[in-house]
C-alpha cells in the first residue's frame, strides 16, 4: 500500500484532472444543450418519431399538459418494465432466470423509471440480457431525459413572461434530449469504455474450470453500452451486483475516471444552459458556483475522512481499505463515493457500508442535500433552483423588497409549491426510517445492530427518496416490506417534486418579469452563492441532525 | 398644491428617528397590554399563527404530563412554554395598544351631533343654487344618508364626510390631522372634501354627504389604527407558509426521532421531545410576525399617513418608480427671486433698492421673495414707514401684472428733491409703462440720459436668458420727476428646489428607485429644474392622461409605481398606481382612489413611505434569519443532553459545557422564550434602515442577524445554564 501522503497527492491530482475536464466541456456542452432545447427545427428522425406517436412537437403545453404527458409516459414505462420483469422467464435472452416476484418487479420498475436505479437483486443472478437491454438500459435513457425535460421547463418558466403557463412541449424535449444529447455521447463513451476493457457481448454467464481446477463464473453481456448511459444519465444501476467495483464494468483507474467524468458532465454543464436560456449567464455562474462549492467541500471532507481512516479496523490494516478496490485506491474510491451520492447516480466502486463512519455519514448527508450539487441530470438543476428560491425568500426580505428571483416574484402561491417540495423528501426519509426502526419487518433488514444498523436503514430510505439508488450495503432489502416501501419512496420522491416544479414553472411563465435595479437582491454575486450553499446545508442539517446523531455521528465519535 | 392658509414650510423630511416613548417597552405598556394578551391565548385565535399554535399545544401537553407525573423539570418546562406563548401574544397586544390612543382621540370626533338637513324637491337639491336659503330640518348626524345635503355654519361641527357643493369656509381639521392651521374648503375645484367631525370656523357651506354613518373616513381610520380590521398582507401570508412548512419539517424530525431513539435504547420522555420541538420551530419570528406588521402600519400613522391596506405598505417597499409633482413637492410652491441683473450703468444697489420698493405692495410669495433677496443678498434694510411717508402703493393685480410705488418729492425735509415712481412687472407690461412716460424701452439711447446706447438690448438679452433658463424675468423701471422712465434691470425669479432633496434623490437612486418629475411646464423649464434637483426623468406639459399613460407604461414593464395627488383629475392615476398617496386636502374622489392618505398633505412624504415599506420587509427578513440561525446552537444544547446517557461519546458535542441534560434543555427553552421579549422593541421599532444598495443592506443585515443569530444563543444559553444549574431538581 502506498503511504497516506502519496494517496493524498494522488487524490488531489485526480480531482485536478477531473476539474480540468469538466471545465473544458462546461462551455460547449452547456451552450449546445441550450440550442437543443430552444431550436425551432426538428431532425428528420425526430419528426418520424413524432409522427409515429402522433404528437405535434410544436404545440406549446401548459404546465398541466406537460405534467400529464410526463406522467402518462412514466406510467407506461413502469407498466412495461413491470411486465418485462415479471414475464422474464417467457421471453428470449433470459439466460434461464425466473421472472421477478411482484414486489421485486414493482421495486425495479419504479426504481429505473424514477432514475433511482436502486437494485435489490444481483444483476448477474437475476436479470437476463433482454431485461437489461430493452428494459433497464432504455429507462436509463428515458428517465434521464425526463429529468432534463423538467429542468428545461422550469428554466423556460423563468425565461418567459405572461404566457398563461406554457412551458414547452414534453414530447419534443424528451425526444431531443435522447436523440441529440444522450444517445450520441453514450455511444462515444461506450466505445471508449470497450477500448478501456469493459466487455460488450451477448454471451451468457458461464462457469468454467480454472487451470488450478477450481470453478469460476465468467460473465458476459452488453455491459459497455449500459455502463455509458448508467453514468451519463446519473442512473447508477449496475449490470453486475458489484456495480462499478466489478472489473468488467470498471476495469481500471482510467475507466474509473471516465465514469466519474461522464456522471458529472451534464449536471455541471446545465447551469450554463440555464444562464443562456434566461439571458443572463452570470446567473448560471452563480448556480454553478453553489454546486461546485458544495461538491468540492464534500469531496475534500470525504477524501480526508477516508485517508485519516479512524476506527479499529483501518488502524489494524494500515488504511481504511475494507470494501474498497485496491486497483482504485482510497482517493479514487472517496471521489467516486462523493460523486455518486452528490449526483443521484448511485453507482458504487466501493461498499459504502465500509466507508469510515464520518465518510458514510457524509455520503448520507450528500444525498440529504436533495441531489443538488450538481445533482442528477436535470433534477440537480431544478433542485438547486428550488434552494435558490428559498434563499431569495429568506434573504430577499432583508434588502427591503418582497422576494424575487430572476424577475419573478415569490409570492404565496410560489412559496407554497416550494415548501411542499422541500417537505416531500424529509417526510419520506424520516417516516420510512422511523417506522422501520421499530417494526419487525423493518428490523429484519439491517445486518448490524446499534448505530450502524440505524445508519443502514436511514441510508436506504435516503437513497430511495432522493432517487440516488446507491446502497449502503449491509441491509437485506429484497424483502416484500422494503421492496414495497422503498418503491413508494422512490415514486413519491420523484414525481411529487416534479409535479411541484412544473406547477412552479407554469406560475413563473404566467408572471410578468420585474426588471432588476440596484435595489434588487443581486443573485449572481459571491455573497448570494455563499448564501445558497449555507441555506442548503443549514436546512438539511436542521432536518436530519437528530436522525444522523443516532447513526453516523455516534459511530464517528466512538 | 397646498391649500393651508399659511403654507407650512415643507422641508425634506428625515427617516426613522421614531418618537421614542412609543417605541420602547415599559412596564406600563406591558401591564396595559396584559389582559389583551391573555385573551389572545384562545386556541381558536392562535390557530391563525401555526408556529405559536404548536407551542400552545405543546404547553398544554406538558402541563398534563407534569400533573400526571410531577417533577421539577416537567413543571419548569410547562411553565416556560406557557410563558413563550404569552410573550408572543404580548408582542401583538403591545403593538396594538400603541394605535389605541390615537383611535380614542379620533373616536371623540365621532360623537353624534345635530345636523341641519336641507329640505327641498329633488330638482332643487340636484341643480339649484342658493341651497343655503332652502328650509332645513334638524336631524341626528347618525341619521344622515349618502346624498343628503346639510348646511354648516361657523362654530358647527360637520356631521359627516362629504363634498362642499356651495360656499367657502375655513375649517379646523386639527382633530384629524393634528395640524392647527385652518384650511379652506370651497365648492368646485379640488378643495371640496370635508371630513365629519371637523369644525367650520368661518362662513357657511352646504355639504353633500358622501359616506354612510359608521363607514366614514374616521371610522376607517379608527379600525386601521386599532388593527381590528387588519388582514394579513401577501408577503406575510407567504412567510407564514414557509414558517408553517418549517414547523412541519421539525414536527416530523422530532416525531420520527422517538422510534429511532427506541431503537437506540434511548427512549425520550414526551416533555423532552416537546421541548426539542419548540426550540427548533421558528418561534421567534412566529411570535413577532404580526407585531411587526402592526408596528409598520403604526409607523405610518405616526407620520400622519393612513394606509388603507397593508398590501400598500408592502408595495411601497417594492416601488421602482416615484412620480413626483414638481410644484410643492420638488420645488417650493412658488417661484423665488434668485438674482438681480442690473442694466448697464445701473449700480446693483440701486436696482436692489428699486426692486424692494416696487415689491412692497406685492403680497404674492414672489413679491415677498424679492424683498427677502434684497435684504439677504444685497443688504438693503427694509424701508421704514418714515421713509415711505406719503407714498402711494400700487399693488400687484392680475389685470396690471405690475406693482410699484409712487414716492412724493420731499425737498423740504431733506428727502428726494423730485417725485419718484418705481414699477416692476413682466417685461411687456413694464415696456408699455415706460412708453407711457415718453421713454423708449427697447432700443437706442432713449430713456437713458447717461448715454448708454445699448441699455434696451442689454435688458432684453437678460430677459431672454432668464426665460431660456426656465426662470421668470421681471423688469424693474423708475421715473424721476417728469423725465421719461428708464429701465433699471431684471429680477430673476426661479423655481427653487427644496433643501435636501438632491441628496434624497441620490439616495433613492442608490436604492434602485427612479424618480420622475411631473409638471405642466414646458420641456425647457422642466429640464432645468429636473437637472437641478437630480431627478432621473421628466414628464413635461403633463396632462392627467399623460400621467396615467406613464404609470401604465411603467407597470407594463413590470415596475411598481408610487405617486401622490390631490385633485379629482388625479384620481385615475392614483387608482392605477401601486402606491397612491392622496393628500388629505384633496377631493373625495382622490381619497377614494388612492390606497393611502397623507393627513399632512405633504407629497414629499412619498419618499418616507417607501422607506417605511422597506423597513417593514427588512425587519421580517432579519428576524426570520435570526430565528432560524438560533437553531444551530439549540441543537448543540439539546441533542447531547438527550442521548448522552445512551451514548457517552456525545458529550463531545456539549460544547457549551452545560451542567446537566435537564439544565441544558431548560436553558434552551428559557432562552427561546426570553429572546422573544428581548426582540419585541426591535419588532416594534423596526430594523435600522439606510438608503443604500441592496448588496450593502444584505451584507450588513446578514452580519448582524445571521451571524448574530448563530452566536447569540451559545452565549445566552450558557449564561442561563449557569443560573438554572443552581435550581434543585434541575441539577
Amino acid at each position: 500500500m502506498p503511504s497516506t501522503t502519496t494517496e493524498a497527492w494522488f487524490a488531489v491530482a485526480q480531482i485536478g484532472v477531473l476539474l480540468v475536464l469538466l471545465a473544458a466541456v462546461h462551455h460547449p456542452l452547456g451552450a449546445y444543450m441550450a440550442r437543443v432545447f430552444t431550436s425551432p427545427r426538428h431532425l428528420r428522425i425526430e419528426s418520424a418519431a413524432y409522427r409515429a406517436v402522433r404528437v405535434d412537437p410544436d404545440a406549446e403545453q401548459t404546465w398541466r399538459g406537460y405534467l400529464l404527458s410526463l406522467l402518462g409516459f412514466s406510467t407506461a414505462s413502469i407498466l412495461f418494465l413491470y411486465a418485462l420483469a415479471r414475464l422474464q422467464s417467457h421471453l428470449p435472452l433470459n439466460l434461464g432466470f425466473a421472472g421477478f416476484d411482484p414486489a421485486g418487479a414493482w421495486n425495479t420498475a419504479v426504481s429505473f423509471v424514477t432514475n433511482t436505479n436502486w437494485q435489490w437483486y444481483s444483476g448477474e443472478a437475476a436479470a437476463g440480457h433482454l431485461l437489461q437491454m430493452v428494459g433497464l438500459a432504455v429507462q436509463n435513457f428515458a428517465s434521464a431525459a425526463v429529468g432534463l425535460a423538467v429542468a428545461v421547463a422550469l428554466v423556460r418558466g423563468f425565461a418567459r413572461s405572461l404566457t398563461d403557463g406554457r412551458v414547452g412541449n414534453f414530447w419534443s424535449d424528451l425526444v431531443r434530449a435522447n436523440v441529440r444529447l444522450l444517445l450520441p455521447i453514450a455511444f462515444l463513451a461506450a466505445i471508449v469504455l470497450v477500448a478501456g476493457g469493459v466487455i460488450q457481448n451477448l454471451l451468457p454467464h458461464e462457469a468454467i474450470t480454472t487451470a488450478a481446477g477450481g470453478s469460476q463464473d465468467v460473465l458476459g453481456g452488453p455491459v459497455a453500452s449500459q455502463e455509458a448511459i448508467k453514468q451519463l444519465g446519473t442512473n447508477g444501476g449496475g449490470f453486475f451486483n458489484a456495480n462499478s467495483a466489478h472489473p468488467f464494468e470498471n476495469p481500471n483507474g482510467w475507466t474509473n475516471m471516465l465514469a466519474i467524468f461522464l456522471t458529472l458532465m451534464i449536471p455541471f454543464s446545465l447551469p450554463r444552459t440555464f444562464g443562456i436560456m434566461v439571458g443572463d449567464r452570470r446567473q448560471g455562474w452563480a448556480i454553478l458556483g453553489a454546486m461546485g462549492a458544495l461538491f468540492l467541500a464534500s469531496v475534500a471532507l470525504l477524501t480526508w475522512s477516508e485517508l485519516a481512516g479512524s476506527g479499529t479496523a483501518p488502524h489494524a490494516a494500515g488504511a481504511a481499505m475494507e470494501g474498497k478496490e485496491t486497483r482504485f485506491g482510497l482517493g479514487a474510491s472517496a471521489l467516486f463515493a462523493a460523486t455518486t451520492t452528490l449526483t443521484s447516480t448511485g453507482a458504487v466502486n466501493s461498499t459504502h457500508d465500509s466507508l469510515t463512519a464520518p465518510g458514510g455519514g457524509l455520503a448520507m448527508f450528500n444525498m440529504m442535500l436533495g441531489e443538488i450539487s450538481p445533482g442528477g441530470v436535470g433534477s440537480g438543476l431544478y433542485g438547486m433552483l428550488i434552494v435558490a428560491i428559498v434563499t431569495v425568500f429568506l434573504s430577499g426580505l432583508m434588502v427591503g423588497r418582497t422576494p424575487e428571483y430572476l424577475g419573478k416574484k415569490i409570492g404565496q402561491g410560489e412559496i407554497t409549491l416550494v415548501a411542499l417540495y422541500v417537505l416531500t423528501m424529509p417526510l419520506l426519509v424520516l417516516v420510512g426510517t422511523g417506522v422501520s426502526a421499530v417494526t419487525g419487518a423493518g428490523l429484519a433488514g439491517p445486518l448490524n445492530t446499534g448505530p450502524h444498523g440505524l445508519s443502514e436503514i436511514l441510508y436506504a430510505f435516503t437513497s430511495a427518496a432522493n432517487n440516488n439508488g446507491s446502497a449502503f450495503g449491509g441491509i437485506t432489502s429484497g424483502t416484500p416490506y422494503y421492496n414495497t416501501l422503498l418503491g413508494l419512496a422512490m415514486l413519491i420522491g420523484r414525481f411529487v417534486p416534479i409535479a411541484l416544479v412544473l406547477a412552479l414553472a407554469g406560475r413563473f411563465a404566467s408572471q410578468p418579469a420585474v426588471p432588476a435595479s440596484t435595489g434588487t437582491l443581486p443573485t449572481h454575486k459571491p455573497l448570494f452563492v455563499g448564501l445558497v450553499g449555507a441555506v442548503a446545508v443549514v436546512v438539511v442539517g436542521l432536518t436530519f441532525v437528530p436522525a444522523l446523531s443516532l447513526g453516523p455521528v455516534v459511530e464517528s465519535l466512538s | 398644491m397646498s391649500t393651508t392658509l399659511q403654507p407650512a414650510p415643507s422641508t425634506a423630511t428625515e427617516l426613522p428617528p421614531v418618537a421614542p416613548p412609543r417605541g420602547s417597552l415599559t412596564w406600563r405598556t406591558v401591564r396595559d397590554a396584559l389582559p389583551a394578551s391573555l385573551r389572545k391565548l384562545d386556541p381558536r385565535r392562535m390557530w391563525r399563527v401555526p408556529v405559536m399554535f404548536v407551542v400552545e399545544v405543546g404547553a398544554a401537553l406538558t402541563t398534563v404530563l407534569a400533573v400526571v407525573d410531577p417533577s421539577v423539570f416537567a413543571w419548569v418546562i410547562a411553565v416556560w412554554l406557557w410563558i413563550t406563548v404569552l410573550f408572543a401574544t404580548l408582542a401583538e397586544a403591545v403593538a396594538e395598544s400603541r394605535g389605541r390612543a390615537q383611535a380614542s382621540s379620533l373616536r371623540a370626533t365621532q360623537r353624534t351631533t345635530t345636523a341641519r338637513k336641507v329640505q327641498g324637491t329633488a330638482d332643487q337639491l340636484a341643480y339649484g343654487s342658493g341651497l343655503a336659503s332652502l328650509p332645513t330640518v334638524e336631524v341626528a348626524s347618525s341619521q344622515l344618508h349618502v346624498g343628503d345635503l346639510v348646511v354648516v355654519t361657523a362654530g358647527e361641527t360637520i356631521p359627516g364626510d362629504g363634498d362642499v357643493v356651495e360656499g367657502v369656509a375655513s375649517v379646523d381639521e386639527s382633530a384629524i390631522t393634528g395640524e392647527s392651521a385652518p384650511v379652506i374648503r370651497e365648492s368646485g375645484g379640488d378643495r371640496t372634501a370635508v371630513t365629519g367631525g371637523t369644525t367650520v370656523l368661518s362662513d357657511q357651506i352646504v355639504v353633500r354627504i358622501t359616506a354612510e354613518p359608521g363607514r366614514t373616513f374616521v371610522d376607517r381610520m379608527i379600525a386601521l389604527v386599532e388593527g381590528s380590521e387588519r388582514q394579513k398582507t401577501p408577503n406575510e401570508i407567504a412567510l407564514n407558509v414557509l414558517l408553517a412548512s418549517l414547523t412541519i419539517i421539525f414536527l416530523l424530525a422530532v416525531a420520527t426521532l422517538q422510534p429511532m431513539a427506541v431503537y437506540s435504547h434511548a427512549r425520550q420522555s414526551l416533555v423532552v421531545l416537546v421541548a426539542l420541538l419548540v426550540c427548533l420551530i421558528p418561534t421567534t419570528i412566529g411570535a413577532l410576525l404580526s407585531a411587526i406588521g402592526i408596528a409598520g402600519m403604526d409607523r405610518l400613522v405616526q407620520r400622519n399617513v393612513l394606509a388603507m391596506s397593508g398590501r400598500a405598505v408592502e408595495a411601497a417597499g417594492d416601488v421602482d418608480v416615484l412620480l413626483l409633482d414638481k410644484t410643492g413637492t420638488i420645488t417650493y410652491g412658488n417661484r423665488r427671486a434668485s438674482e438681480l441683473l442690473p442694466a448697464p450703468g445701473v449700480e446693483a444697489g440701486h436696482l436692489a433698492e428699486a426692486a424692494q420698493l416696487s415689491s412692497l405692495a406685492d403680497e404674492t410669495p414672489e413679491g415677498r421673495s424679492i424683498v427677502d433677496l434684497t435684504q439677504t443678498a444685497y443688504g438693503r434694510p427694509v424701508l421704514t414707514d418714515d421713509a415711505l411717508a406719503g407714498a402711494t402703493l400700487v399693488p400687484f393685480s392680475a389685470a396690471t401684472r405690475m406693482s410699484g410705488v409712487d414716492l412724493p418729492g420731499r425737498p423740504d425735509d431733506g428727502g428726494a428733491p423730485q417725485a419718484r415712481r418705481v414699477r416692476k412687472g413682466a417685461a411687456s407690461v413694464v415696456h408699455q409703462w415706460v412708453r407711457s412716460t415718453g421713454g423708449e424701452p427697447t432700443g437706442g439711447t432713449a430713456g437713458h440720459p447717461a448715454g448708454h446706447p445699448l441699455v434696451g438690448q442689454a435688458v432684453d438679452a437678460d430677459v431672454e436668458s432668464v426665460s431660456a433658463q426656465g426662470g421668470t424675468p421681471l423688469v424693474v423701471a423708475e421715473q424721476i420727476g417728469d423725465a421719461p422712465a428708464r429701465l433699471l434691470g431684471v429680477v430673476h425669479l426661479k423655481d427653487v428646489v427644496k433643501e435636501g432633496l438632491v441628496e434624497r434623490f441620490a439616495e433613492l437612486r442608490a436604492m434602485g428607485i427612479r424618480t420622475v418629475m411631473v409638471t405642466g411646464d414646458n420641456k425647457v423649464t422642466a429640464r432645468v429644474i429636473a437637472d437641478e434637483a437630480g431627478v432621473d426623468d421628466v414628464l413635461a406639459e403633463a396632462t392627467p392622461e399623460d400621467k396615467l399613460a406613464l404609470i401604465r407604461r411603467e407597470q407594463k414593464g413590470g415596475k411598481l409605481v408610487a405617486m401622490a395627488g390631490d385633485g379629482t383629475n388625479d384620481a385615475p392615476a392614483l387608482a392605477q398606481a401601486d402606491v397612491g398617496v392622496a393628500m388629505s386636502t384633496g377631493t373625495t374622489a382622490a381619497k377614494e382612489a388612492g390606497n393611502m392618505v397623507d393627513l399632512d398633505s405633504d407629497p414629499t412624504k412619498l419618499i418616507e413611505i417607501v422607506g417605511i415599506g422597506k423597513q417593514l420587509l427588512i425587519t421580517r427578513g432579519a428576524l426570520t434569519t435570526f430565528s432560524i440561525a438560533n437553531d444551530v446552537a439549540k441543537y448543540f444544547a439539546i441533542i447531547p443532553a438527550m442521548f448522552v446517557l445512551a451514548f457517552p461519546q456525545l458529550h463531545v458535542l456539549n460544547v457549551m459545557h452545560l451542567h446537566s441534560p435537564q439544565s441544558a434543555i431548560t436553558s434552551a427553552i428559557v432562552f427561546n422564550a426570553l429572546v422573544i421579549v428581548a426582540l419585541i422593541p426591535l419588532a416594534l421599532r423596526g430594523v435600522r434602515y439606510r438608503a443604500v444598495s441592496a448588496v450593502a443592506l444584505l451584507r450588513r443585515n446578514l452580519w448582524i442577524y445571521g451571524l448574530g443569530g448563530l452566536v447569540a444563543p451559545f452565549v445566552g444559553i450558557k449564561l442561563i445554564d449557569l443560573v438554572v444549574s443552581l435550581v434543585p431538581g434541575l441539577r
